[in-house]
């Protein structure tokens, strides 16, 4: 009697097989690199570029992670969609498309998926960094509020408008504020500011029943 | 360069190996067999008739056989619908207002329990607390042992009942409930125990551990899902938690499941062959694994008392790998435990027993529980030593924590 895998078969292929995962036997010698995350809240990630100079493309990609088999995999099929594109195309994929890509992930695993885009996003800017093209490096596309886990303002907004509406559901979204969790007072007023914004007074943040 | 070499065949012709014991446990061919023939006898047992007493004969045969499996008497024994039932009917006694539980306990109310309680007791105590009554909890030392001292430390003025397992889900640690039983008879004070992963795997008796009440589950133990057993000692104030029916000696409402109880007392019959003799193979058992990781994997922690725990619930952590992702590769391998990383749970945060441990952050999310039982073999165990080493080496190669050398 064989149950069915918690994933879809995608994720379950990428965490059987990682694709391009960092191995320190072969090697690699990486132009650029990023890290994100943070021990504290079980995830790390790690992202390694070779870059053409020329045409500024990725030729080739490595990555590692402390992460469960979501991040795993995830991270596996980031690194197989990004090979051969520019920087400047790199820099938009989004941990929705990487989840799109592995046919979804359960609701409760999202959370798993939102560093590698994080940690290639990282890399980039490392690349132009010390090539010389300060003027490229771009910093996300709004302010920090989670400096553990580089949560912005913008990922609350996209959160909200993507279904969070208590605080958990925001950490479910983003991980935001799960690790040092000094960010929690600002993350919940802005939670509650983002959900005015988008529903008014239906948007209100619902209580939470103690410990969610 | 991708390798491949995990790609074999598993699962299909290979027997899937289950050390997850400490989760639920298969039924015992005893109890089956039991349950089988009791599934004949459907009279209600508060019916007066032939059917009835029938029925009302094997509830009765199986309080006495649950009460002196603890040296309890029968009437004290309150068959419930599970060990988190019994546990939220115990502590929901300090939120009533009326009758005997409040006249005995006077003013009252407050409880001191353990940061390592099983959720059912850590959220109703949460719950408690919300509503305003005194709730605090007990801390424990790294290899998650309750400091008995601490705990008396809490027990003041406020307090009306103390609560505390005695083994440990995750690490299979025992607490001194000797101990805390002594703090609570100088204060006056009711002492519960969730009993729940410690009965059947050693002697558990009540009035050698001085406790008040007791929560036993049955499918913890060879037995069915959906029925436990509370102890309560004679004249202790009780408040039901489920009214409106004079089953149970009117402590717990509901048409008793028969059925469930049958399996229970079938259940129990059966760890009083067993256990003993089990015991032993079990520390064997552990033994073997233990010095089998110590030989193969390099960096691993031991989460839990060494010595005072149950034998056959061996908590790990690997330093640089990640709890969920051992789980899942291990299930691959035909190979099933369970982890206190957050990822697995479906929460964000891991495990609050290993937490409260203050075990380091590294380790926390990189644990793996086993927990073995009366099917388990040496050659079971071997299969472990062998993919298990692999796997974290595997992992720990991915991974940007340290522990990969």
């Amino acid at each position: 009697m064989a149950a069915k895998w918690l994933y879809s078969e995608k994720v379950l292929d990428h965490f059987r097989n990682p694709r391009n995962v960092l191995d320190d036997s072969e090697g690699f010698e990486a132009d650029a690199e990023g890290e994100v995350g943070n021990i504290k809240c079980g995830d790390m990630m790690a992202f390694y570029l070779k870059v053409d100079p020329d045409e500024l493309r990725i030729i080739d990609c490595r990555w590692r992670t402390f992460g469960c088999a979501s991040a795993i995999a995830s991270t596996s099929v980031l690194s197989e969609m990004v090979k051969g594109m520019t920087l400047e195309e790199a820099w938009t994929v989004d941990a929705k498309s990487v989840v799109a890509e592995l046919g979804g992930l359960p609701e409760n695993k999202v959370h798993c998926s939102v560093l590698g885009d994080k940690a290639l996003r990282a890399a980039i800017n490392d690349y132009y960094r010390r090539h010389g093209m300060e003027d490229r490096v771009r910093e996300p596309g709004s302010r920090t509020v989670c400096e553990c886990l580089e949560v912005t303002e913008g990922d609350i907004e996209d959160a909200v408008l993507e279904g969070a509406r208590t605080f958990y559901q925001l950490q479910e979204h983003t991980k935001i504020a799960t690790s040092c969790g000094k960010c929690e007072d600002e993350a919940r007023e802005l939670l509650e500011h983002y959900l005015q914004k988008h529903f008014g007074d239906q948007g209100c943040a619902i209580p939470e029943m103690p410990e969610g | 360069m991708v390798s491949n070499r995990h790609e074999r065949k598993t699962g299909m012709e290979q027997r899937r190996i289950y050390l997850d014991h400490n989760a639920t446990t298969p039924l015992h061919p005893d109890v089956r067999r039991a349950m089988t023939d009791a599934m004949k006898v459907f009279g209600n047992p508060s019916s007066l008739h032939s059917h009835g007493r029938e029925a009302a004969d094997l509830v009765a045969e199986s309080r006495r056989e649950v009460a002196d499996f603890i040296g309890a008497s029968p009437r004290e024994i309150v068959f419930v619908g599970s060990g988190s039932e019994a546990n939220n009917t115990v502590l929901a006694a300090l939120t009533c207002e009326k009758g005997a539980c409040a006249r005995l306990r006077g003013p009252q109310r407050g409880l001191v329990t353990t940061a390592i309680e099983h959720p059912c007791v850590m959220e109703t105590a949460k719950c408690l607390a919300a509503r305003g009554i005194p709730v605090s909890f007990a801390p424990v030392d790294d290899s998650g042992r309750v400091e008995v001292d601490a705990l008396e430390e809490l027990v003041d003025d406020s307090v009306a009942m103390v609560s505390v397992m005695l083994a440990n889900n995750e690490t299979g640690t025992l607490q001194d409930v000797r101990a805390v039983s002594e703090v609570c008879r100088s204060r006056d004070v009711l002492l519960h125990c969730d009993a729940v992963q410690a009965v059947g795997k050693i002697p558990v008796d009540v009035d050698e551990l001085g406790v008040d009440f007791l929560t036993i589950s049955a499918h913890k133990i060879y037995g069915p899902k959906g029925v436990g057993a509370l102890y309560v000692r004679r004249g202790v104030p009780f408040c039901p938690l489920i009214r409106g029916g004079h089953q149970e000696d009117g402590r717990r409402a509901g048409t008793e499941n028969v059925l469930g109880i049958v399996g229970l007392a079938a259940a129990v019959r059966a760890r009083r062959a067993e256990m003993e003799e089990e015991h032993g193979r079990m520390l064997r058992l552990r033994h073997r694994l233990l010095d089998g990781i110590e030989a193969r994997i390099p960096d691993f922690r031991v989460n839990g008392h060494r010595e005072r725990c149950i034998p056959a619930a061996l908590n790990v952590s690997f330093p640089g790998a990640e709890g969920e992702s051992i789980l899942l590769y291990l299930d691959l391998e035909g190979i099933e435990v369970s982890t206190g990383s957050a990822c697995a749970s479906g929460s964000l945060d891991p495990s609050h027993v290993l937490q409260a441990m203050r075990i380091p952050e590294v380790c926390l999310h990189g644990s793996v529980r086993i927990s073995m039982g009366r099917a388990t073999t040496e050659e079971d165990i071997d299969r472990v030593l062998k993919v298990l080493p692999p796997i974290i080496a595997r992992i720990r190669g991915m991974s940007t924590v340290n522990g990969r050398e």
